[in-house]
């Protein structure tokens, strides 16, 4: 592990436009966490403690009440695709020592999609690149967290309505992947299947029923789904 | 700010999971161990159901029967759509969809 100037502007480079949206969508973040009666230290615990973005802007609503269990379920559906992102890097991440857990801890999607990509810029220490690249990542995101619930501490405002950036931010996903995967089953599963429970359950236990269907719908389309390449990047 | 140890406990929950699905993996598999194509499979495609159970999760509630029978949800939704399938630029639609959210539930509905 080496880190030099050379080291640190590579992965800068790297990093700068992650660290841009992080700071953006980390203080949303922050301001809702404010919102909610949560402020900038308990954004910075949550960025440290469970550090994905889509996890901690839908812990939010959970943290007054409600059963653990679907919070713990939740966070699994949602992080679902890490085990995909951990176990592509076993081969890149073999010769990192005992750093090599800290890069799987904050290994986030923007991280992965950079760092799946290569060796990292040639004539930079590749450890310290990674190390570096990950670490700028996650403390932006942090910060961005921490300066929108304090900013937003300081100023008044009326903030009824704000909860809608979580919506619109998994909206703009959704678009996306729909645009990015050849099966649209999954997409249109995820949607349909909760919608249904919901109207079925309630709007308090909803959501354990439609992971149920939704894992079992998967499971048994599964030659149909990948036939068709359905979701060939997981990015 | 009161103590809130609920919250406490969710974020330590969600941050378990979070962290299992980024370690176990390699703690079991890191040894070179074939991994299950069905757990590859899966963790290929759930994320693709994910945000549609997200965004349900964010409408749950949601009302089309009693006023303003969900019009800022639907404008807002069509403002965010429109202008990603336009410029692909997820910060510059959640914040447009957002101030006009909040604009159209605190003074017109």
């Amino acid at each position: 592990m080496r880190i030099t100037k050379r080291e640190i502007s590579a992965a800068l480079r790297t990093s700068l436009p992650i660290m841009v949206t992080f700071i953006v969508l980390g203080a949303g973040f922050g301001i809702l966490m404010q919102e909610h009666g949560y402020g900038p230290l308990w954004s910075i615990f949550s960025g440290v403690v469970i550090f994905s973005g889509t996890g901690q802007f839908v812990s939010v609503s959970m943290l007054d009440s409600g059963p653990l269990l679907m919070a713990a379920i939740t966070a699994l559906m949602i992080s679902a695709r890490h085990i995909f992102f951990s176990i592509s890097m076993i081969g890149r991440y073999k010769q990192e020592g005992k750093w090599k857990w800290y890069l799987y801890y904050a290994l986030c999607d923007e991280t992965y999609a950079m760092l799946s990509k290569d060796e990292g810029p040639v004539g930079v220490n590749t450890s310290g690149y990674r190390l570096l690249v990950t670490l700028f990542d996650q403390l932006s995101w942090i910060v961005g967290s921490f300066l929108g619930g304090w900013l937003s501490s300081l100023l008044s405002f009326n903030s009824t309505g704000i909860d809608f950036s979580m919506t619109a931010l998994f909206v703009t996903v959704y678009i996306q992947q729909w645009i990015d995967s050849q099966s649209h089953i999954p997409a249109i599963l995820g949607l349909v299947a909760t919608l249904a429970c919901r109207l079925i359950f309630g709007r308090e236990i909803f959501l354990i029923p439609a992971m149920i269907i939704i894992i079992v719908v998967l499971t048994l389309m599964r030659d149909k789904i990948e036939k068709k390449g359905g979701a060939a990047h997981a990015v | 700010m009161p103590f809130n140890s609920h919250a406490l406990l969710v974020i330590l929950v969600m941050g378990l999971m979070t962290l299992g699905t980024r370690i176990l993996p390699v703690l079991i598999f890191g040894r070179g161990k074939e991994v299950p194509d069905y757990i590859m499979y899966l963790g290929r495609v759930v994320p693709y159901t994910a945000m549609g159970l997200l965004i349900i999760y964010c409408l749950k509630d949601v009302s089309l029967l009693e006023a303003p029978h969900a019009l800022p949800e639907i404008i807002a939704l069509a403002v965010v759509s429109g202008t990603y399938l336009w410029k692909r630029n997820s910060i510059l639609s959640v914040v447009i969809g957002t101030v006009l959210y909040m604009f159209l539930v605190q003074s017109v509905f």
